[in-house]
């Protein structure tokens, strides 16, 4: 029988119902044997049409629409959003609520990075740390839910700041959290770092270079672990991020193994920062003065934050209406998955899932 | 909520002047570029033709090595009616510029996708949003949407309300999306 298929190209269908696609994405596979000779992404199963939605809404209306996008790092978007809204019309949001503001974008950094590493290690084989990670993921969504009821597409900022106060028991909580997360960290690390099944199964695969990140606009933990040293918290820092202290951290050989070191060390920057800012939560208002009826001078602008996939953008056009004119999100999952076409080929089938998998991809962001 | 056509705002914007300007202006003295900013961030207004030399400048010259975003704004009345607009973001500096440029509704624009590995499926999506066409493209179809979809929804005359309601009917079997 394989005599038959020898030299022969065969197309296999990934997807879009396929587990490990996280989500809807399609892949076409050209395979010879068992490698993968080319892949084309097909995408848009989750299209929504957000940007068009977004000329529809008031500035404030569709704040919450963002949240949608990456659903399971809702506050980042929404901290783009309303960063770039609040440049626009050119007001700050309180100290205060820029100190909130970083403390759940790095909560979030870390649920979305947890969530990644146990379904990651699910498609590998390694089943154990979904139920770690899925626990330790739910201490964070619990603060999110005390804070403004919401779990996932939280919505917790507003335009010019917050819209709700700390409640009592967040700073004891989050505290609390930071310390037993120290130890789960260096737990997942001894079920994964130096597991033979893992390393066999992440080394060597999916190598990208920094130069094709460059050329690819590749960004986030995927450009940090091919070794360029560049994050916006760092390079453009926004909120208040200026004056904490983290580190970048980075890997060189740009394989999938790197992408999940560098994503476990951010996870512990993320609690550095987190302790940071509990430490000096200024007292003051939470909102800026910010007009009910937004209507921003006609201009435009981009600003970006580092979410945890990556550059999330928002280029915001304003005529002066009370609708934005446009509203474009530069979504770093969309751009960061581009790279698959190119990494896959030569890579195994089985190799296809690790590199979707540490890729980091959300469906509801590249689809939007 | 169908959006009627309105003339194209006015954008507030500054002059922007400093050794970038300066070099640009040297660099391309007659592909009538013209510079501004505004709330601190800077954009040229550059020709469409002009726009892969000036990228390839940006890039070898400048350090703008990292091709952040392309995307489309439509102003439907105006005679060069889709405005593109690109984000290039230089990281030695870590500084971030903007090329704007103007083409009409029947025009094309040059493809970035040689120079700019990222500009590929960005100039697809724009394609499928606007139906803006780029020219040396390697494989230009649409991305998000479905193959057999009419219409390029992010459009201005597209009410939100009034898209492919055929296509919705002939595969979902239903009325329409809304």
């Amino acid at each position: 029988m394989t005599s038959h298929l020898e030299g022969q190209e065969l197309t296999l269908n990934m997807g879009p119902q396929h587990p490990s696609t996280h989500g809807v994405l399609r892949l076409v596979l050209k395979l010879e044997g068992e490698r993968v000779k080319s892949v084309e992404c097909v995408i848009g199963y989750l299209h929504r049409g957000v940007e068009k939605i977004g000329e529809n809404r008031t500035y404030a209306q569709f704040a919450p629409y963002v949240d949608r996008m990456d659903y399971v790092s809702a506050v980042s978007n929404g901290l783009g959003y309303c960063l770039a809204v609040e440049h626009l019309i050119a007001v700050e949001a309180p100290a205060r609520a820029q100190c909130v503001r970083i403390i759940f974008a790095e909560l979030n950094r870390i649920a979305s990075h947890l969530l990644w590493l146990g379904t990651h290690a699910l498609d590998i084989g390694a089943m154990t740390a979904l139920f770690y990670t899925m626990r330790e993921r739910e201490d964070v969504l619990k603060i999110f839910e005390n804070y403004c009821g919401a779990r996932l597409t939280t919505h917790a900022f507003r335009i010019g700041g917050l819209q709700y106060d700390l409640y009592e028991g967040f700073e004891a909580e989050t505290r609390s959290f930071c310390e037993s997360f120290k130890k789960r960290l260096d737990e997942y690390e001894k079920l994964l770092t130096k597991n033979p099944i893992w390393l066999e199964r992440l080394k060597g695969v999916g190598v990208l270079s920094a130069e094709d990140c460059l050329a690819y606009g590749v960004s986030g933990p995927m450009i940090r672990a091919s070794g360029v040293a560049w994050d916006l918290r760092k390079s453009n820092p926004y909120s208040g991020y200026g004056q904490y202290d983290f580190e970048v951290p980075t890997a060189t050989s740009g394989d999938s193994y790197d992408r999940y070191l560098v994503r476990i060390e951010e996870m512990r920057q993320s609690i550095r920062i987190i302790e940071q800012g509990l430490e000096r939560i200024p007292a003051g208002p939470i909102l800026a003065k910010v007009p009910k009826v937004l209507k921003p001078a006609a201009g435009e602008v981009y600003i970006s934050v580092e979410a945890p996939k990556g550059e999330l953008g928002y280029y915001i056009v304003s005529d002066g209406s009370l609708h934005p004119y446009r509203v474009r999100v530069r979504p770093p999952s969309f751009i960061n998955l581009a790279t698959l076409e190119k990494i896959a080929v030569g890579a195994l089938v089985a190799d296809v899932v690790a590199i979707i998998g540490t890729i980091d991809i959300v469906l509801g962001e590249v689809d939007r | 909520m169908s959006q009627e056509a309105k003339p194209a705002p006015v954008m507030a914007s500054e002059a922007w002047e400093d050794p970038l300007t300066a070099s640009l202006s040297t660099a391309f003295p007659d592909a009538g570029l013209s510079f501004a900013r505004f709330r601190g961030q800077e954009f040229v207004i550059v020709p469409a033709a002009q726009v892969p030399a000036l990228a390839e400048y940006l890039r070898e010259r400048e350090g703008f090595c990292y091709f952040t975003d392309l995307t489309v704004v439509d102003y439907p009345n105006d005679a060069l009616r889709f405005e593109t607009v690109i984000h290039l973001y230089a990281l030695d500096k870590a500084r971030r510029i903007r090329l704007k440029s103007r083409i009409a509704d029947t025009a094309e624009f040059p493809s970035l996708s040689g120079i700019y590995a990222a500009a590929n499926w960005l100039e697809r999506e724009a394609f499928d949003m606007f139906g803006v066409r780029f020219a040396g493209h390697p494989n230009l179809k649409r991305i998000l949407l479905p193959e057999d979809w009419q219409g390029h929804p992010l459009r201005k005359e597209k009410s939100i309300l009034a898209m492919d309601n055929e296509w919705v009917r002939r595969h979902l079997e239903i009325e329409s999306g809304q």
